[in-house]
């Protein structure tokens, strides 16, 4: 099974750090530990979610804005 | 004591609340979910009112520096000794130097981590818990944070007792939160006041311990009226008034928001009716994107619902004692 990268909270997915900014990780991107992946927003407040591995995105598995649960997968690493 | 290694998200001190101060602004505070805070307590030999860590969709990483004994009870957070996992509703020893960690959230939204002894922070204005928005209680009136050392009262605690799962409470899916209607519901149109039963809301991400925030179901619809002296001209608007713990207000005819345990008191916003007593335990166990139904009742039910939850409190105290 692929690698996966999860969201450490429940709320609400983001991409990029910002509406009129580029997203944080591309498909294809390579990621080091630590690298942040996306934000999740909850209580008022946008958390980093980092890589706890690395390698190369292979696929997004939420969608900007999307509702996320705790543990569930965000991104596939190739 | 207990190092803290990595705080979790907006982890704080709680007890059963610092009650009296409401009418000048300062909220009860407190766990949001009282009944489960109690269990942890009674889990591990306290004494059911004895102040605990409430730990926010995601566990802290802690370090304790003595032999003692914890209970995590509430959200569905697995708790884990130097990496072995333990069961929740459940009094578990741990040594010096291990460390207490936790799995991701897999249902409710707060667990409540009672140690042998209690969280022994200073009583202010006779209450342990932390009112993280004025400052006040807790440890250093705020969340905790990496490196703080957290006191802990001696005691030898009791390990190895699970509370029965008869004994524990969690919100249905969808959620179902009982309302009495209050004294504004006649601003409302019967229409639009049918619709607010019958809608399926969803709990917003905003949601914290001041208010939980509910989207996805129709607007308000008010009554035409002429609008009182002083009030403001939104039709969501009253002349200043008291809120209770538990109210509905909603602002703009928009979005509702209960007011849970470290909300205001007070302000302009009309209230369409109260969450009954009995059911504010479940709103803290409600993640972003809960789906949620708001149920009628009658003050004889509300009352009924409160006997029943001071009943089944008395059967863990009962169980546990």
């Amino acid at each position: 099974m692929a690698e996966q990268i999860v969201s450490p909270l429940p709320g609400t997915f983001y991409r990029k750090p910002s509406p009129d900014e580029p997203n944080f990780k591309n498909e294809g991107d390579a990621v080091a530990v630590g690298d942040v992946i996306g934000l999740v927003e909850v209580m008022k407040t946008f958390n980093e979610v980092k890589a706890d591995k690395a390698g190369t995105i292979g696929s997004f598995l939420a969608d900007n804005e999307e509702p996320v649960m705790a543990g569930q997968p965000l991104v596939d690493l190739g | 004591m207990i190092k803290v290694l990595n705080p979790g998200l907006a982890t704080s001190v709680q007890d059963m609340g610092r009650h009296g101060y409401y009418h000048l602004g300062i909220p009860q505070s407190g766990g949001m979910d009282q009944l489960a805070l109690q269990a942890a307590n009674l889990l591990v030999g306290n004494p059911a009112d004895a102040a605990v860590l409430e730990a926010t969709f995601m566990g802290p990483e802690l370090e304790f520096t003595a032999d003692t004994v914890v209970a995590v009870t509430g959200a569905a957070l697995t708790p884990k000794v130097d990496g072995d996992a333990q069961e929740n509703w459940h009094s578990f020893p741990v040594k010096a130097g291990q460390v207490l960690s936790f799995d991701y959230l897999k249902g409710g939204a707060r667990a409540y981590i009672a140690v042998a002894g209690g969280i022994d922070v200073p009583i202010v204005l006779g209450s342990r818990s932390t009112y993280a928005l004025g400052a006040l209680g807790g440890f250093k009136g705020r969340p905790i944070a990496v490196g703080d050392e957290i006191p802990v009262g001696k005691a030898s605690g009791t390990a190895g007792r699970t509370l029965d799962a008869s004994l524990r409470r969690a919100p249905a899916s969808p959620a179902e939160i009982r309302v009495l209607p209050g004294i504004y519901w006649h601003w409302v149109t019967d229409e639009s006041g049918a619709r607010f039963y019958a809608d399926t809301w969803k709990v917003a991400p905003e949601a914290d311990r001041i208010g939980y925030r509910f989207r996805g179901g129709e607007p308000i619809q008010f009554t035409e009226r002429e609008r009182p002296f002083g009030a403001g001209s939104d039709p969501s608007n009253i002349v200043d008034g008291c809120y209770p713990y538990g109210s509905i207000q909603v602002p703009g005819g928009t979005e509702p928001i209960i007011l849970h345990r470290d909300a205001v008191s007070g302000g302009g916003y009309f209230m369409l009716g109260t969450v009954i007593s009995a059911d504010m335990d479940l709103i803290g166990q409600m993640q972003p994107h809960t789906p949620t139904r708001f149920v009628k009742v009658t003050m004889d039910q509300a009352l009924q619902a409160r006997a029943d939850r001071m009943a089944l409190i008395g059967k863990i105290k009962d169980a546990l004692g």
